[in-house]
């Protein structure tokens, strides 16, 4: 642990990336500290410039309504979502993954048809169709984004197990009589964890892009502020109004990078030959 | 003979993924909240009873499940995928009137992405191999991590703000300019010009993944014995890197040109809808905001189908690229 902190604080963009992204999920935390009024209220003029006036040092869009408000509630609705949908695909991915590579032949050949089902279809398209037809809202939200994105840890946990479960202490729990849940809960998995944690930090960059796209066309929840819904609302004045797009999109993108930099921090500090799983 | 059944499994698969996808379309409108018939009518037609009948007679909603799943198969297999009562049009009317342009504009994407993003793998793995001009290799790592994390929609509003707006150089929308009919190599152009902006901001994405692909293979492959023997023999460094470096790096590209193609068709409904692109990914944003859910659901068909049909090119030119991977399954 004491080494991987050191590998990991060595790495400056993954310190970076820590650094911005702890401003963000402060932000997120804090937003209703930091500003009382909802950002659906108008709260001042309409189409003020950032630094126009102090009170609003972001501006305003076409409404009033108050755009560095709308950050900070967005913040926390990309985090939420980009967790939440993160920690349910890893769930989903691990089972089946775990399912196939432990059990093998018919039950790992029909798991990984339905993986392969699931990777190969447009993935956006079907999170659009899946949210439109629930209806927006943030649980369907966060399912679809789920559906979508647990097929890569699905595959990794399947490898990770077609190859531990050669290895002797494997083996010997199998002797003993373990049950196979336990072998797969206890014995496999707690091994395999490392190269999970990295990958699952990656998709909780994917889930807060692919949230921004939703939220974007119009797919957001109707009752929460989000940096894609602010982009997509400011379309319409794009000429008058270019900060009230480029702003929301600093913000998606500087999370990005730091969960993004992060996730290859922790890749290069875990598992150094990893490295390349990575990039793939 | 190989060829010929490795050839059938592959379609034997490919319809197994379409088939997937029709079933899934099938659940998702049983599963939504309300009655399956007004959803399938959409919010234009929800409204007219004796629509939302026939819709009910038709797909058999009042039957068994399983007879539903056969009557919903049947019209799929007579490639009836609906009607869009909104555009008074058949569903896949609609979709083939516009498939064109979204296959063009995927086209264009799908090549300057691969062309642009090896080569600028290929320029950051070889100033990092020859320690000359290493500031490019940096330079060309910060901006694919960069454009890793950047919202695709939100370039391109960029993009439109600064090339259309500020500049005045590229128009922001259309496929080709409003009213003006060119003809012949006006035409063409016109269209090319309209093409820029889309492809860029649908491409620039997968560039960045093929510029740190490559590059990571290039570098992996330079770290080998064979290459060491060529330099050792004397043969200079632009030409190694050129035909053997490259040549042996190239597969793990054309492996993700077959994933890539799933991703860059979701990427298509953000990058028509930025720009007015009167392809199906736009088609697939109006059928959004107007509630016509079988126009939705034909166009999710049809463009998992399309990929479905390219992963299985590539997946039969990869073979042909590298003799040494068998026809197996």
């Amino acid at each position: 642990m004491k080494l991987f902190l050191k590998h990991f604080a060595m790495n400056r963009g993954a310190l970076l990336g820590s650094a911005i992204l702890l401003i963000v999920i402060l932000t997120g935390i804090f937003c209703s500290f930091l500003f009382e009024e909802s950002p659906w209220m108008m709260v001042g003029q309409p189409l003020l410039l950032p630094f126009q006036e102090s009170e609003f040092p972001l501006g305003t869009d076409m409404l009033g309504r108050d755009i560095a408000a709308g950050l900070a509630y967005g913040a926390r609705v990309s985090l939420m979502v980009g967790v939440i949908s993160t920690l349910v695909a890893v769930f989903v991915g691990v089972m089946i993954g775990a399912a196939a590579g432990y059990y093998g032949g018919w039950i790992d050949d029909a798991m990984m048809r339905f993986t392969e089902f699931f990777q190969t279809i447009p993935q956006l398209a079907m999170a659009v169709v899946l949210v439109a037809i629930l209806s927006p809202s943030i649980y369907s939200i966060v399912g679809a984004i789920a559906i979508v994105s647990w097929p890569p840890v699905a595959r990794l946990v399947r490898g990770e197990f077609l190859s531990l479960k050669q290895r002797e202490f494997v083996q010997a729990a199998v002797v003993i009589g373990q049950r196979p849940s336990k072998i797969i809960f206890s014995q496999i998995l707690p091994n395999a964890i490392s190269p999970i944690i990295v990958t699952a930090s990656l998709m909780i960059a994917t889930a807060i892009l692919t949230e921004s796209a939703l939220a974007f066309l119009g797919l957001g929840d109707r009752n929460m502020m989000s940096w894609g819904f602010m982009i997509g609302a400011s379309r319409t004045m794009l000429r008058e109004a270019p900060w009230m797009s480029v702003m929301p999109g600093v913000a998606i993108l500087l999370t990005v990078l730091a969960i993004n930099l992060i996730g290859e921090g922790l890749n290069d500090a875990m598992n150094p030959q990893l490295r390349k799983r990575g990039e793939s | 003979m190989k060829f010929l059944s490795f050839l059938a499994s592959r379609i034997w698969k490919a319809l197994g993924v379409i088939l997937g996808v029709v079933v899934f379309n099938f659940f998702l409108i049983r599963l939504a909240p309300g009655d399956p018939a007004s959803i399938m009518a959409g919010e234009a037609a929800s409204s007219d009873p004796a629509y939302v009948e026939q819709l009910r007679q038709q797909f058999g909603f009042d039957q068994p499940l399983y007879q539903q799943l056969w009557l919903y198969l049947k019209g799929i297999l007579h490639f009836d995928l609906g009607y869009s009562y909104r555009n008074k049009l058949p569903v896949l009317d609609l979709i083939l009137e516009r498939l064109p342009a979204t296959l063009l504009l995927m086209g264009c994407a799908f090549v300057f992405s691969i062309v642009i993003g090896v080569l600028l793998g290929v320029l950051a793995s070889r100033s990092r191999y020859t320690s000359r001009h290493t500031w490019l290799d940096s330079a060309i790592m910060t901006g694919a991590l960069l454009l890793y994390a950047t919202p695709l929609f939100w370039l391109s509003l960029l993009m439109i703000i600064f090339f259309s707006v500020t500049l005045g150089w590229l128009p922001a929308f259309g496929m080709e300019s409003v009213g003006a009919h060119y003809t012949g190599w006006a035409h063409i152009a016109d269209v090319a010009t309209h093409l820029v902006l889309p492809v860029i901001s649908l491409g620039c994405f997968f560039m960045a993944v093929y510029a740190r692909l490559t590059r990571a293979t290039m570098l992996e492959v330079m770290g080998m014995d064979f290459i060491k023997t060529a330099r050792a023999k004397g043969v200079p460094a632009g030409q190694v890197i050129r035909k053997h470096v490259l040549r042996n790096a190239l597969l793990p590209v054309v492996t993700f040109a077959g994933i890539q193609l799933g991703q860059m068709a979701g990427g298509a409904v953000l990058t028509e809808t930025v720009f007015a692109w009167p392809g199906i990914g736009r088609l697939m944003f109006d059928a959004l905001l107007q509630r016509d859910y079988q126009l939705l659901l034909g166009v999710f068909l049809v463009t998992a189908t399309m990929v479905v049909v390219f992963n299985l090119l590539t997946d039969l030119l990869y073979r042909f690229i590298d003799p040494r991977i068998e026809f197996g399954t």
